[in-house]
């Protein structure tokens, strides 16, 4: 038995009621609970957080980044969905 | 030259592109294999570094004065462990096995900061510590918040954030030193005089002698050369001890007006490999205390597994 068997966990801290989680690093622990406890002490030493999300690494499903650019392509094209994309006459405001 | 080589060269040329146009590098993206390779050997070494550097300092934790000061360097020496994991989980993304890296610490073939194998005789070395082997890790740090690595780059703004406090309550205990009785000031200069070329020597062998800084340089790895951060330490130094009545043990040192910065004796480079190579004050105390933790604290780690897989268990029945 040794460490080699303890999954690595992904961490997300929220730092003040009202903002999202992010991620802020992973470290290894044998179970859900104590990445918690451990990501309480190598995250938050100065009340960096107020809520802990930890997530076993080997779940996350992401995109590739060897297709990255083709797979955000559709969005670059679009430029009418910015708002400065539009004339608006001069002297209308609150828009 | 057949395809394999012509898209290798296609993909370095594109990876260098993307370092000259400053954009960090991640985990899953293409890179080149020396690039991995230099990143690992790096990180894990910084990552051996906090960890080894915690014994310096634990070595006063029951002998000091107060309980403030206990407090203190208790909060120090945890930062420095968890700056160890910061630096381990980074080595991690890079698809390097964590326990490997620390097996080499622990059998000589990998190196950590040459400065923890010099010996903390008195308390005014936790303050020395502090002040001179902290403030040289800052500086060395510092530009490597803008790694091209990401998650190097990211393990560094946290641990620059919290190696603030590091230097300061180092100076705090120096400067209460300098300014005490005139036992107390001789304790704090003795410290500064065997501190001193060590933390210079800190920064890495000079230029013409450092075999990966142009490499690590063009990578962006490295934001700027070991003399350069040198001499910026030994410019914001020096004016600290002379505030403090504390002499640096430098009979060369003296303001250049033209460079705007100082002067420097030469630093004994035999001494710095001497001490690389295994031969320093303490080096074999303190591999032998990290391999006695993970071998004596190996119960930790199986009690660890065993309560969740019995925590399991109960879940499921
Ligand atoms: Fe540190
Ligand atoms: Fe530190």
């Amino acid at each position: 038995m040794s460490t080699k068997e303890w999954p690595l966990w992904e961490v997300f801290i929220r730092s003040k009621q009202g903002l999202s989680h992010k991620h802020v690093g992973s470290l290894r622990a044998p179970d859900a609970e104590m990445a918690i406890s451990n990501a309480r002490d190598v995250y938050t030493r100065r009340s960096e957080g107020v809520s802990i999300w930890v997530v076993e690494s080997k779940l996350v499903s992401a995109s590739d980044p060897k297709e990255a650019n083709e797979f955000f392509e559709p969005s670059d094209t679009k430029i009418y969905r910015h708002p400065t994309f539009y004339d608006v006459p001069d002297g209308i405001s609150h828009m | 030259m057949d395809m394999k080589n012509i898209n290798l060269e296609d993909k370095e040329r594109e990876f260098q592109a993307k370092i000259d146009a400053d954009i960090r590098i991640e985990p899953n993206d293409w890179m080149p294999d020396s690039y991995r390779k230099t990143l690992i050997r790096q990180i894990s070494q910084h990552a051996h570094s906090e960890i080894v550097g915690m014994l310096p300092e634990g070595n006063w934790v029951t002998r000091a004065p107060n309980l403030r000061r206990k407090a203190v360097l208790l909060a120090k020496v945890q930062d420095e462990a968890g700056h160890g994991l910061y630096l381990y989980s980074a080595v991690e993304t890079l698809g390097a096995d964590r326990e490997d890296t620390i097996d080499d610490l622990h059998s000589g073939k990998a190196k950590y900061s040459s400065i923890f194998n010099y010996p903390t005789l008195t308390w005014a070395d936790m303050g020395t510590v502090g002040w001179l082997v902290d403030g040289a890790a800052i500086m060395n740090q510092v530009p490597l918040c803008r790694c091209s690595y990401g998650p190097y780059a990211r393990a560094m703004v946290r641990v620059c954030k919290e190696e603030s406090f590091h230097q300061r309550q180092g100076f705090e205990i120096i400067a209460g030193l300098a300014n005490g009785t005139p036992e107390q000031k001789e304790l704090a200069q003795d410290s500064l005089n065997r501190w001193w070329w060590p933390a210079l020597m800190m920064f890495g062998p000079s230029d013409e002698n450092s075999k990966h800084t142009a490499q690590s340089i063009k990578w962006k790895i490295k934001r700027e050369t070991n003399d350069e951060l040198r001499q910026k330490f030994v410019d914001v130094t020096v004016p600290q001890a002379e505030m403090i009545g504390l002499v640096i043990p430098d009979k060369d040192l003296k303001w250049n007006e033209e460079k705007q910065g100082y002067d420097y004796g030469e630093i004994n480079w035999d001494e710095f490999m001497n001490v690389i190579q295994g031969n320093g004050p303490c080096n074999k105390q303190r591999v032998d205390a990290r391999r006695n933790a993970k071998e004596n604290g190996m119960w930790v780690r199986e009690a660890a597994t065993a309560y969740a897989e019995k925590r399991q268990a109960k879940k499921a029945s």
